[in-house]
């Protein structure tokens, strides 16, 4: 059953919730974030477009949960040259809308405007981000995070950083 | 701030050819090679330009009148099939006003229409209108089509163009390499490879041939891979170290590989390859054993499939196919893909989980090979030393029944014999 999303409360919950998101992937604080996925959570960058069929056509990453916490592994050994030194990030996130809300679960939206600057140069990255966020015990936890790029029908240079 | 700068007139530099056996070396190679941008145009006309290239696979264009956007080197190339079933390769330039004549990554078309003044070709690249006729008395429109790549050959659906009209076969081109291609699609039930899960480009400020060497170098996956397999058990650490009977191998004409089949064979299980069981794939072993005996079908799937750079552009990395695209002297594209085989759904589907992750902007193993890339591109633009050093297992190279050469699997005998050839490419005139 759908219930009013235009909820001042809720949304105000969810905007500090994606303000958090985003402090920590700018931080690099990986643990924190992981923290942040449901057990059934799905990272999803899709390529060439808004994505229809990740389990045919390639995505940028495509994570489920266990593969999630593989890349976080990953980046912990150290030896994750790719971010070894670390991007130097900071993002503008807004335009945030929660779509849809069915019980616990809720379907929003955000833009986000990434700067990076890394051994390779600055690159800004800019994405139409689709969560779908569930109630927890310790609060909300993303069950979808589907970042899509703008500029993603183009070749793209290294995001081994979390977007 | 100085808008009055006095012109001062630059005597012009004498056009010093470079003298490529001095730039390349047996055990060495100059720097320059990589950030001297005279040597990129003329990489351009006598490698991209001239040799095969690898453009598309046909399974890309799988229906009469299906197209597909592709690239031979900078240069913009329409695949399509007509209505013929025939696969032609133009240039994606309008003959009139050069105009782009195509501005989809792919669909189906009969014919391109340029927007700018509305003449039409057909999908085989010939003229079929232009508007207004009466403008063009006396024009020879057979003259007036979408230019054609000079030669176009496929060697089991893999497409390849040259732009020169003459030259080797893409059969002598692909010499040795042809049995790579050969054995990859032995693996498919069906004896096939199909392309159907679309391309991720990956672009790195790096100079192409870096690129080209890295993949069959098998010195580098222990330390810029360490954090990945660190933390997942993939089995590839073992395969590239001094203790692997893996072997490096040069199969001329620029072709190179790592035969990683001595390991898969000592260890004697199927799908090892893969890094999993024939358990876990129980339909495609099915299909395997009814198409080449239970035997056969054994035999191969503990050899698995190859690994081997195609001269200058394609990469064949057991899963997954990758098209080398140089755009500058400094920048150059990774188009990658999942290899999927015809009749092998449940390992088509592993083969495509297992690229996603590994490779890409953001993959386990891509993301950190683009940074070496990125950062040798760095650092031969600094000047001392001037040369690169390629000895690495020189004293040890051998040669193997086939007369190619061989190496340990962590020697540098692939770029040595990468370099030859593209010396002798580049002395031609
Ligand atoms: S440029 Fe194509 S019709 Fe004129
Ligand atoms: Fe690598």
């Amino acid at each position: 059953m759908q219930q009013e999303v235009n909820d001042r409360g809720l949304l105000e919950e969810v905007t500090q919730f994606i303000y958090r998101e985003a402090r920590l992937q700018d931080d690099h604080a990986y643990d924190e974030w992981e923290a942040l996925w449901s057990d059934d959570g799905i990272y999803w960058i899709p390529a060439n477009g808004e994505g229809t069929d990740p389990e045919n056509e390639m995505s940028i990453v495509y994570d489920n949960r266990s593969r999630i916490a593989l890349r976080i592994r990953q980046f912990h050994t150290g030896k994750r040259f790719s971010q070894t030194p670390r991007s130097r990030l900071r993002r503008i996130v807004s335009n945030i809308e929660i779509l849809e809300r069915d019980g616990d679960q809720i379907r929003a939206t955000s833009n986000a405007m990434v700067f990076e600057s890394s051994v390779r140069g600055d690159t800004v990255w800019a994405s139409r981000n689709e969560y779908r966020l569930r109630r927890g015990e310790g609060g909300l936890l993303m069950a979808l995070k589907k970042v899509v790029l703008v500029n993603n029908e183009t070749a793209l240079y290294s995001m081994a950083f979390l977007i | 701030m100085n808008h009055a700068a006095p012109v001062i007139p630059i005597a012009p530099i004498a056009a010093r050819a470079p003298i490529w056996d001095q730039l390349v070396r047996p055990e060495h190679v100059h720097g320059s090679l990589y950030t001297d941008p005279a040597i990129f145009q003329e990489e351009l006309r006598k490698i991209w330009y001239r040799t095969w290239v690898y453009v598309g696979h046909e399974s890309e264009v799988p229906k009469a009148n299906d197209f597909v956007m592709k690239s031979i080197g900078p240069e913009p190339i329409i695949m399509t099939r007509d209505r013929e079933n025939k696969i032609n390769l133009l240039h994606n330039r309008c003959p009139h006003r050069g105009n782009r004549v195509c501005m989809s990554e792919k669909g189906s078309a009969r014919s391109f229409t340029c927007p700018y003044h509305g003449w039409t070709f057909a999908n085989d690249g010939q003229l079929k209108g232009y508007p207004f006729p009466s403008g063009y008395e006396g024009a020879d429109r057979s003259e007036l089509g979408l230019g054609r790549v000079a030669r176009v050959a496929s060697y089991k659906g893999f497409v390849f163009g040259s732009f020169a009209d003459e030259g080797p076969t893409l059969l002598e081109h692909l010499g040795a390499a042809k049995d790579s291609i050969d054995l990859l699609c032995l693996n498919s039930p069906e004896g096939e490879v199909e392309i159907t899960a679309g391309f991720l480009k990956h672009k790195v400020k790096s100079n192409w041939k870096f690129l080209v060497e890295n993949e069959t170098d098998g010195y580098h996956p222990s330390f810029v891979h360490a954090s990945i397999f660190e933390v997942a058990q993939s089995g590839i650490g073992s395969l590239y170290s001094s203790d692997s009977t893996a072997v490096s191998r040069y199969m001329g004409n620029g072709h190179s590989e790592n035969d990683l089949r001595p390991e898969f064979r000592k260890r004697d299980i199927p799908m090892s390859w893969f890094n999993t069981t024939a358990e876990r794939l129980p339909a495609y072993v099915a299909s395997m054993n009814t198409t080449y005996g239970i035997d056969k079908a054994r035999e191969i799937m503990i050899d698995g499939t190859p690994h081997t750079m195609i001269f200058p552009n394609l990469f064949i990395a057991e899963i997954q196919l990758f098209v080398i695209q140089p755009l500058a002297l400094n920048e150059t594209v990774q188009h990658v893909t999942a290899l999927q085989f015809k009749g092998a759904p449940d390992l088509n589907r592993r083969m495509r989980q297992q690229t996603m992750g590994s490779v890409g902007p953001a993959g386990f193993l891509l993301a950190d090979d683009a940074e070496m890339y990125e950062r040798t591109q760095l650092g031969v633009q600094a000047s001392n030393p001037e040369w690169l050093f390629l000895g690495r297992g020189i004293h040890r190279e051998r040669t193997d029944e086939n007369g190619h050469l061989i190496g340990d699997a962590t020697d540098e005998t692939p770029s040595r014999g990468i370099w030859r050839h593209y010396r002798s490419m580049m002395e031609a005139a």
